[in-house]
C-alpha cells in the first residue's frame, strides 16, 4: 500500500520535472539526433511490451486465454479506425464472453 | 474575441471531451488493477499525462514491482520534455506561468498548439486544450473509478482484458513506419521471452533496450529524425 503510494509520488514529481525540462533546458541538450531518436522510440518500445506483458503473462508464466481473444478484437477494431473506448469496452466483452462460454 | 479564436475554443474542447473517453477506461482499469479510487485520481491530478499513468497502473496491476511501474512510466512520460521545448518559444511564458504551463504540457495540448497559423491563436489553443483536457480527463477518470469499484471481480467483465486493449490503442498510431513497427514486434517478443525468466514488471523495461539499440547508432547521409509529432486523438 505505502510502496503504491511511493511509486505514486515519485512518477507525479519525476512526470512534472519532466515536463518542466523542456522549457528550462538549454535546446541543444534536448536537439541532439540521437536523443530524438531514442524519445521516438521508447514509447512505442514499452507500449508493446506492455501490452504482449499485459495479454500473455500470468505473473511469470505465459499463457493463452480469453484475453488474446480480446486483444484479437482490439486489432480488428483498430483496423477499422474504432475509437478507443469501442476499441478497449469491446476487448472486455469479448474476453468476458469467451469466459462465459467456457465456463 | 475574433472567428478564429473562438474556433480554436471549440476544437479544443472538443479534443477535451475526446479524451474524456481515456480518463474513463484510465478511471476504471486503476481500480481494477487494485488501486483506490484516491489512488486512481491523485494520479490524474498530478502525474496528468495518459501513457503514463496507464504503464504504472498495468505493471502493478500484473504483478510487477511498483517501482519497476514508476519507471516505465518515467521513461513513457519523457516524450513531454520534448514538447515543452517545442513550445517554449510559442508561447512565451514567465515566471510562474511557466510552471502551470508545463503541467499542461501534453500529447493534446501541443499538437493543438502547433498546428496553429499564428503565435497568438497557438497560445489560445495551448491553454483551453490544456484546460479542457484537465478537467475531462479528471472527472472522466473519477467517474471511471467509482463505477469499477462496485464490481467485486473485475475478471468476469473481462477487464484485465481491457488494458492490453488500451495499450495496444495508445501504440496504433505510432506504428506509422517500418522502424516502429520492427522496434514494436522485437520489444514484445523479447517481453514475452523474459517473462517467466525475471520477476514481473522488469522484462518490460527490459523490452525498452530495443529502442536504446535501434537509436543509438548515428545514421548515415545525417538523416535525422523528429521527435513525432503529438496524435490529437491519442494521449
Amino acid at each position: 500500500m505505502n510502496e503504491l503510494w511511493a511509486a505514486i509520488a515519485a512518477v507525479a514529481v519525476g512526470g512534472y520535472a519532466l515536463k518542466a525540462s523542456g522549457y528550462f533546458i538549454p535546446q541543444r541538450v534536448l536537439e541532439r539526433p540521437r536523443v530524438t531518436r531514442i524519445a521516438l522510440l521508447t514509447p512505442v518500445a514499452l507500449l508493446a511490451a506492455l501490452t504482449a506483458v499485459q495479454v500473455f503473462g500470468d505473473g511469470e508464466r505465459l499463457v493463452l486465454d480469453a484475453r488474446a481473444a480480446g486483444l484479437a478484437y482490439a486489432v480488428v477494431a483498430l483496423l477499422l479506425r474504432a475509437p478507443f473506448l469501442v476499441v478497449v469496452v469491446g476487448a472486455a466483452a469479448v474476453a468476458a464472453l469467451v469466459r462465459l462460454i467456457a465456463g | 474575441m475574433t472567428d478564429e479564436h473562438r474556433s480554436v475554443r471549440t476544437q479544443s474542447w472538443g479534443v477535451g471531451v475526446a479524451v474524456g473517453a481515456y480518463g474513463l477506461g484510465f478511471g476504471a482499469l486503476a481500480v481494477a488493477n487494485g488501486f483506490s479510487v484516491a489512488q486512481a485520481m491523485v494520479l490524474s491530478i498530478f502525474v496528468f499525462t495518459g501513457a503514463s499513468q496507464f504503464a504504472l497502473v498495468g505493471v502493478v496491476g500484473a504483478g510487477g514491482a511498483a517501482a519497476s511501474g514508476a519507471v516505465a512510466a518515467l521513461a513513457l512520460g519523457s516524450r513531454n520534455a520534448f514538447y515543452g521545448l517545442r513550445l517554449a518559444p510559442l508561447l512565451k511564458v514567465r515566471g510562474w506561468r511557466r510552471l502551470s504551463a508545463a503541467q499542461l504540457t501534453i500529447d493534446e495540448s501541443t499538437a493543438v498548439a502547433i498546428s496553429q497559423p499564428t503565435g497568438q491563436l497557438a497560445r489560445t489553443g495551448f491553454w483551453t486544450t490544456g484546460i479542457a483536457v484537465f478537467i475531462c480527463w479528471n472527472v472522466a477518470t473519477v467517474a471511471g473509478a467509482l463505477a469499477v469499484d462496485q464490481v467485486s471481480d473485475p475478471k468476469v467483465i473481462g477487464l484485465d482484458a481491457a488494458v492490453g486493449a488500451a495499450f495496444l490503442a495508445l501504440l496504433w498510431p505510432q506504428l506509422s513506419t517500418a522502424v516502429t513497427r520492427a522496434v514494436a514486434a522485437a520489444a514484445a517478443t523479447l517481453a514475452l521471452v523474459l517473462t517467466p525468466l525475471l520477476p514481473p514488471g522488469i522484462p518490460v523495461l527490459a523490452a525498452a533496450a530495443v529502442a536504446l539499440v535501434v537509436a543509438w547508432p548515428e545514421p548515415p547521409h545525417h538523416v535525422t529524425q523528429q521527435p513525432r509529432s503529438p496524435d490529437v486523438s491519442h494521449e
